[in-house]
């Protein structure tokens, strides 16, 4: 098959494709290999979208039900033997001596690692502007940023760089950059998925998932991530299997609608279009209706609380001793943990220390950490309410298209707002799904669907009937 | 704050590491409006209880393999420097 028509396949018909013998998964995985070794090469010119780029086919890559369907990795997955130091200056060098579960169960599943993906440092960030590795670029707009915190995987796939790419999320990290970048982003349930092996962020909310081309994919990827791993004593059996989606109309599901999250700061551009995707939901059959998420306004506040606190504390083991990098000639072990930390984190990572730092600070930890969990606990009790209600809530993923590079950056309050619709789903611990819903002024524009814990496959049948009825055409960003 | 942290700031990092966590710990501050009495605290979403496993010797990581990634290792451990210069 030529290199052009190999591009073309989604993962699950490349899966196809490899199970018929029609492409060979020699050739699929060169043909991408390339193309994500020229984007490397490239520096500055390319997207930026890899830190490692495999040099071969590795030997086991065509076992399993996907027969060899490369996978794009964030870096902050420990992969044994191949770089992984989440963007990070301070994990410079570090090759784990093991894989994160997650990778070792797509890789058994037949999805070999065609390299590792740029990032976030630590999954901080909204825009894939903090990296050791450079900003990377969204592919429709090279001077804009992909989103974040997993914005290499993201524009990988966008671009065809990668037929599909692992992420996290921990308060919109999939979500967003798959809004920012026309794709689909996935984040599971909290505990669907083994935390085993991924650089630890915030760990009460920090979730692996699926970013890819459509939502058949990501159910694809999804079914192979999940269930219980006794490495990671939060990880739980998953009810039931992902199953395949195939719907094509909504007849009886109940959408909510919540208007705390469509209403103020959403730019006019992207509300068109979450308008026309809610009209459509309507012509398929959905019954929509508002209803009411009280306290979403407050989690961003909670959530950058909550987050930094786990980082503070997440982030205390790079201290120089066990692995990455160290200062040069300490005075003494203090003089070595201060300026280890000092060279080798980055801006936002520091930040966000200090604050975890302070909130966990004996005096305010009740007036901010302990309180921070109790507006946790009504968000979810909102969430629960809701869901009383309607099957799914649907809000835009990102209030905004993507930004232009450095825009943000001087103010780390209006980076954080780029989360305002996906935070609350992460602090209630539930699944949620972006799908592209249009462009506003060239730009792709995120639909968000949220549901139950465990409801993924549910919520992937709406996702296929939606996205079967939007039509959204992610060609113009392929490279 | 910063030695809680233990990390190192810069004379010229100070200033705006102070303006910036002000403006955010004013905008988390919101959350002090809240009538939160007698609302439990939500540490983890998922009820996860004995997450026990038997108690079962078995091989771990290899000893010169968990120390091949350090900065500096000798005699079976990990070398740091001194507590006291």
């Amino acid at each position: 098959m030529h290199a052009t028509d190999l591009i073309g396949l989604s993962a699950t018909e490349a899966a196809r494709a490899l199970a018929a013998g029609s492409v060979s998964s020699a050739e699929l995985f060169e043909t991408y290999r390339a193309r994500a070794q020229a984007d490397r090469d490239a520096g500055e010119q390319g997207l930026n979208c890899f830190t490692w780029v495999a040099d071969q086919q590795p030997p086991d890559a065509a076992p399993g039900a996907l027969g060899g369907v490369p996978l794009a990795v964030k870096d902050l997955f420990c992969t044994e033997g191949v770089p992984s130091q989440a963007a990070s200056r301070i994990l410079e060098g570090y090759r784990p001596p093991y894989s994160a579960t997650v990778v070792t169960r797509l890789r058994e599943a037949g999805a070999p690692l065609l390299g590792k993906t740029n990032q976030d440092e630590f999954a901080m960030g909204s825009s894939n502007e903090n990296s050791a590795f450079g900003a990377v670029r969204n592919p429709w707009d090279r001077e804009r940023v992909p989103g974040g915190s997993s914005g290499g995987s993201a524009a990988a796939v966008a671009a065809g760089l990668a037929p599909w790419a692992l992420g996290t999320d921990t308060g919109g990290s999939i979500r967003q950059p798959a809004a920012l970048c026309g794709i689909v982003g996935l984040k599971p349930t909290y505990g669907a998925v083994s935390r085993y092996g991924m650089i630890a962020f915030a760990s009460s909310l920090d979730q692996a998932g699926p970013l890819t081309r459509n939502v058949s994919d990501a159910a694809l990827m999804l079914s192979h991530m999940i269930g219980r791993d006794p490495c990671d004593a939060t990880s739980l059996q998953f009810p039931g299997a992902v199953s395949m989606p195939s719907a094509e109309r909504l007849d009886g599901v109940r959408v909510g609608v919540p208007a705390e999250l469509t209403g103020d700061g959403i730019e006019d551009g992207v509300r068109t279009a979450f308008e026309a995707a809610l009209e459509l939901a309507r012509e398929l059959g959905a019954q929509i209706s508002e209803v009411s998420l009280p306290h979403a306004p407050h989690a961003l506040s909670a959530y950058y609380v909550i987050a930094p606190a786990e980082c503070s504390s997440n982030l205390a083991r790079f201290d120089g001793v066990r692995y990455g990098a160290r200062a040069q000639d300490p005075r003494d072990l203090l003089d070595m943990y201060t300026r280890t930390r000092h060279d080798g984190f980055g801006a936002e990572v520091k930040r966000r220390v200090m604050l975890g730092t302070y909130a966990l600070s004996s005096g305010y930890y009740d007036a901010y950490y302990g309180r921070a969990q109790r507006v946790r606990t009504r968000i979810a009790q909102d969430f629960a309410e809701a869901f009383g209600k309607v099957d799914l809530i649907l809000t835009p993923t990102s209030p905004t298209v993507a930004f232009p590079l450095g825009e943000r950056t001087g103010d780390p309050l209006s980076m954080y707002l780029s989360d305002f619709c996906t935070i609350p789903m992460s602090l209630a611990g539930i699944p949620a799904i972006s799908i592209p819903c249009g462009l506003s002024g060239g730009l792709p524009v995120g639909l968000q669907l949220a549901g139950p814990a465990f409801s993924e496959s549910r919520m992937l049948e709406s996702a296929h009937a939606l996205e079967r009825a939007i039509g959204f055409d992610g060609g113009g960003a392929r490279v | 704050m910063a030695r809680l942290a233990r990390l190192a700031l810069a004379e010229e990092e100070i200033e705006p590491m102070a303006r910036e966590l002000s403006a955010v710990l004013d905008h988390v501050a919101k959350i002090a409006e809240l009538d939160l009495d007698g609302v439990p605290p939500t540490s983890h979403v998922v009820e996860v209880t004995g997450a026990l496993r038997p108690d079962v010797p078995r091989p771990s990581l290899p000893r010169e393999v968990a120390l091949a990634q350090a900065p500096a290792s000798g005699q079976d451990g990990f070398l740091v420097p001194s507590p006291q210069a």
